[in-house]
């Protein structure tokens, strides 16, 4: 029975085990698609804890008539397992093992108490789209052993929220077969972020990836009140093939509390690239395999982790299937229904077209 | 577009060339009874070609082959846009400018080119077989033209056989047999070549409308052949740099001496021998090939001097031992291509064009062995014998005192060798005292003299007005000629912050120290990790490739023969920037951005 499951060791089996959330990073993660590195402390942990500190009596004993309309009585009842599932004894060698899990993945990122965000990731037999998982809960900026361990309980007993509770109630579904996975991913850490497309915005060819970066966390370029560098890439030959510097006047950055805030950036970074050729062409790379994976143009969120060695630093965000040429519909060459064989009228057009002065050698 | 270039007329004559027409035929010279077309017309100097001023009897090579080409695309062809193309050799350089046909012709051009072209499209790879016998027919034609001193006596055979004729006639009807066989050669070159590129064209313009961000590269990866017979003379050094290593024979090349390595081979007994005859078949055609375009009597071609196969062959040798791998990837080659072939498919928008993209892709690829491999047979092959064929008849000449060394026989025009020729005959007919030994050795003496003073000239990259937008398809794939490549031009060079833009014809980006070279012959002093900084380079120089980091040219498209052997090595490079050899000294530090089409001087 596995306890701890590293994202990039997830395979289809385990997906009962981790539950939807982790089972998507996992995934994501064998394609290619590196999200922020972490594992999940999967759903045999849960039922192990529970299991040995005879959890079931108590929470049907504590739930036995209660009335999903008396919103009160609810509350009291839910908050009494949840009581008792943030203080029931863990076994020490499932606790050993999320320890030793959090400390080497602190290893992987250089740093001891690094900054992770714990998620809970629910698996339902009952209801397989778990479509109750997102009234779970998810800690940001959780640092050290301790409130990993904490955070870890917490969302064990975000299963017997109010809500999640009285949905199984109605439903009719037995709580036992719910049960909780919890992913715990490093938070991001970014030298640079932005945003990429699998196309040329200005024109929709297909052949380039278009991105924008600038310097510490994505929300200045998303939202715009950064002019973020711009780049292209050659999609297949993966060659840089423009590169525009604009004036990054501000970055948002991490705080020592842990938030993020809009500072002016130093003199010396405004006017500097804020990616690398090698980080420029990982970009293209991901955001390449994303639109692969999902088979369509994607419009990506990325970003280059401080604290990652180089070659596992950049970090895929989100990624979404990009929309304005995607509605425009595809700009065929040939139009449709006409003879593609007569390559004489072609080749005659071609030497008539003047196309290829303008394009010709001039890359 | 801003700014114009100088026009013909107003071209002074450098200082102690004066008279330097006179080396020319008065019909390749600029003068004022067609200076105001001159004038009107836009030129654009060859460097590709002919890098330095022409020799006298090489411009016969220029001259056949321009109007082949010329005559291919107006007469037999007709390439609905464009007529020929005219030359004129201006200060020693040679200046080209291509002729638009009349607007008006266009499309009943356009019916006949279809019908005449597409007969070579349909029939392409049977007549290609047909042109390879043919080009070797006519190699063996040529190489069975005899230049020998006239003999005292004719054979006793001469008369018993009843020919009626003798060596001084047959010396002369030999010499223009090689001038005729040099037409044919050109017109059997143009037979194929710019059916070739617009075919290629033809997928290019596809590409470029399909993915407008696409590289250059890219389509050039996807039609280039694997198995190139151009190639073929750097692979044939490395399998006898392995066949000399693994028959134990290879310590005789750290002689570093032709003659000694050559007297140690013959002495190391059977595998000695079995080497040098290995050498020998290898040579007869492969190094037949020269260090330069081809198109210059002075270049040096490998099969006459041993020295520079020998020393390429001594550096594989070396890069075995070292435990190098030498071999061509042809393997990985291929597999690049199809992963590019695959991934642009995959991102095409329709059926349709998909369909479209591996026809005109299939195309390109049936035509373009012709275009890789015919400047080995034509520029190389072909011109090597021509070369050797004029200096036997050159030795002919000096013998009697005509000349003093057979290669000068290169400094007489075209129509004067039969007149030296037939002052030879007429002085061993008769006998009577020839006037060529007072006459030739003087001019000689003065022409080069000429040259020289032409050498020192700054060619001007191009003459006349520029037009708006340069169309003429086959100036923008073989001379890499476009509008940007015109304004560079005109911008005198380097940009703002001193960089040189150029073709990106081979990506990757790299810094170190310049080596600036001109020509050939010094090739030797570039040292491992420099990069090659040259008016341009020839697929001859393939050996070095292994050698430097990056290569920038002053001339030079992406189709041109340099570019071609750049990527096969998959070096940075940077061409056709117009100023790179002026403007770069041998030792700094350069930053060449092959991706880009950027050189920056960073010291």
């Amino acid at each position: 029975m596995t306890t701890i499951s590293w994202f990039e060791s997830y395979w289809a089996g385990m997906k009962s085990e981790v539950g939807g959330k982790a089972a998507s990073l996992g995934e994501m993660t064998g394609a290619g698609l590196p999200v922020p590195p972490g594992f999940a402390i999967t759903t045999n942990a849960y039922r192990r804890a529970r299991d040995e500190a005879d959890l079931d009596a108590q929470v049907a004993r504590l739930l036995y008539g209660m009335d999903v309309n008396d919103t009160d009585s609810v509350t009291q009842r839910c908050a009494e397992i949840r009581r008792l599932i943030e203080t029931m004894p863990i076994p020490e060698g499932i606790e050993l093992q999320i320890r030793g899990a959090y400390l080497e993945l602190g290893a992987r990122a250089g740093t001891k108490e690094v900054p992770v965000a714990v998620r809970s990731s629910a698996t339902s037999e009952d209801s397989p789209d778990a479509s109750f998982a997102g009234e779970h809960d998810t800690y940001l900026w959780v640092r050290g052993v301790e409130d990993v361990i904490d955070a870890v309980r917490r969302c064990w007993a975000s299963l017997f929220t109010d809500r999640a509770t009285c949905y199984r109630v109605e439903m009719g579904y037995d709580h036992r077969s719910v049960e909780m996975c919890v992913v715990v991913q490093k938070m991001v850490h970014p030298k640079a972020a932005g945003v990429a497309f699998t196309l040329d915005p200005t024109n929709g060819d297909r052949s380039q990836v278009a991105i924008d970066a600038a310097w510490g966390f994505g929300e200045g370029v998303v939202a715009g009140e950064v002019t973020p560098d711009n780049y292209r890439v050659d999609k297949v030959m993966l060659d840089v093939t423009k590169r525009v510097v604009s004036s990054k006047t501000h970055e948002y950055v991490l705080t020592d509390h842990d938030s993020v805030e809009k500072v002016e950036t130093a003199p010396d970074r405004v006017d500097a690239p804020c990616l690398t050729d090698t980080e420029i062409k990982a970009i293209a790379k991901l955001a390449k395999t994303a639109e692969r994976h999902y088979g369509c143009p994607q419009d990506i969120e990325w970003a280059v982790d401080l604290d990652l060695p180089e070659g596992e630093n950049i970090i895929l965000l989100q990624s979404r299937p990009e929309t304005v040429w995607s509605k425009k519909g595809p700009s065929a060459v040939v139009a449709p229904g006409s003879a593609p064989g007569d390559f004489m009228s072609s080749i005659v057009s071609t030497l008539m077209s003047p196309l290829h002065s303008k394009g010709a050698g001039s890359s | 577009m801003a700014g114009k270039f100088p026009l013909p007329s107003e071209i002074t004559t450098p200082p102690g060339a004066e008279g330097w027409q006179e080396l020319y035929a008065y019909s390749s010279t600029c003068s004022p009874a067609r200076a105001e077309y001159e004038d009107s017309m836009f030129w654009f100097q060859d460097g590709v070609h002919w890098p330095k001023p022409l020799l006298p009897w090489d411009a016969s090579l220029m001259e056949v082959a321009i109007v082949a080409l010329s005559q291919y695309n107006t007469r037999h062809l007709l390439v609905p846009p464009a007529n020929g193309i005219d030359f004129r050799i201006v200060n020693g350089y040679t200046y080209l400018s291509p002729v638009p046909a009349p607007e008006a012709d266009i499309p009943a051009r356009a019916e006949q080119f279809m019908q005449r072209a597409g007969h070579y499209f349909v029939n392409w790879n049977q007549l290609y077989e047909n042109w390879l016998v043919k080009i070797r027919d006519l190699v063996k034609g040529m190489e069975a033209l005899e230049f020998s001193p006239l003999p005292d006596v004719e054979p006793l055979e001469v008369v018993t056989s009843g020919a009626g004729k003798g060596a001084g006639g047959q010396i002369q009807a030999n010499y223009l047999e090689l001038l005729n066989s040099a037409s044919t050669l050109w017109q059997y070159h143009f037979e194929f070549l710019n059916l070739g590129y617009a075919a290629y064209l033809d997928f290019f313009g596809f590409c470029k409308q399909a993915f407008p961000g696409i590289s250059d590269l890219a389509i050039a990866k996807m039609v280039a052949g694997v198995e190139v017979d151009l190639f073929r003379p750097d692979e044939e050094l490395k399998r006898l740099a392995r066949m000399a290593l693994d028959t134990g024979v290879a310590e005789a090349f750290s002689l570093g001496d032709v003659t000694a390595t050559c007297e140690a081979l013959k002495s190391s007994g059977e595998a000695g021998q079995a080497w040098i005859s290995s050498f020998e078949q290898s040579a007869e055609p492969w190094f037949n090939f020269s260090t330069g375009s081809g198109f210059s009597s002075q270049d040096k071609i490998w099969i006459e001097n041993v020295e520079i196969p020998f020393e390429f062959i001594r550096g594989y040798i070396d890069k075995l031992r070292s435990g190098a791998d030498i071999a061509r990837p042809t393997e990985a080659i291929s597999a690049e291509r199809d992963r590019i072939v695959a991934e642009y498919t995959s991102l095409l928008a329709s059926d349709e064009d998909r369909e479209a993209f591996h026809g005109k892709l299939g195309l390109a690829r049936v035509v373009f062995p012709y275009v890789e491999n015919h400047n080995f047979y034509v520029e190389h092959w072909s011109h090597s014998v021509i070369w050797r064929k004029m200096k036997d008849i050159g030795g002919v000449l000096a013998k009697e005192g005509f000349l003093e060394e057979p290669e000068d026989i290169f400094y007489l025009k075209r129509h004067e060798v039969p007149d030296a020729l037939f002052d030879l005959y007429h002085s061993w007919a008769a006998p009577a005292p020839p006037r060529g030994p007072s006459y030739w050795p003087p001019l000689v003496a003065k022409r080069k003299q000429i040259l020289t003073a032409l050498e020192q000239w700054k060619p001007t990259p191009a003459l006349g007005t520029p037009p708006e937008v340069v169309t003429e398809p086959f100036t923008i794939m073989l001379w890499g000629i476009t509008s940007d490549s015109i304004a560079n031009w005109l911008g005198g060079g380097a940009g703002e912050d001193g960089s040189l833009s150029g073709m990106a014809a081979s990506p990757g980006v790299v810094e170190g120290p310049a080596r600036v070279i001109f020509g050939p012959d010094q090739i030797n002093e570039v040292q491992e990790g420099e990069i090659l900084v040259a008016p341009l380079t020839a697929p001859s120089w393939a050996p070095i490739f292994g050698k430097i980091q990056a290569t920038v040219t002053d001339t030079g498209g992406m189709m041109s023969h340099a570019a071609i052997v750049c990527r096969e090595y998959g070096l940075p490079a940077v061409t056709g920037t117009g100023f790179a050899t002026s403007t770069i000294r041998t030792g700094q530090r350069i930053r060449v951005d092959g991706s880009n089409g950027k050189v920056t001087v960073l010291d």
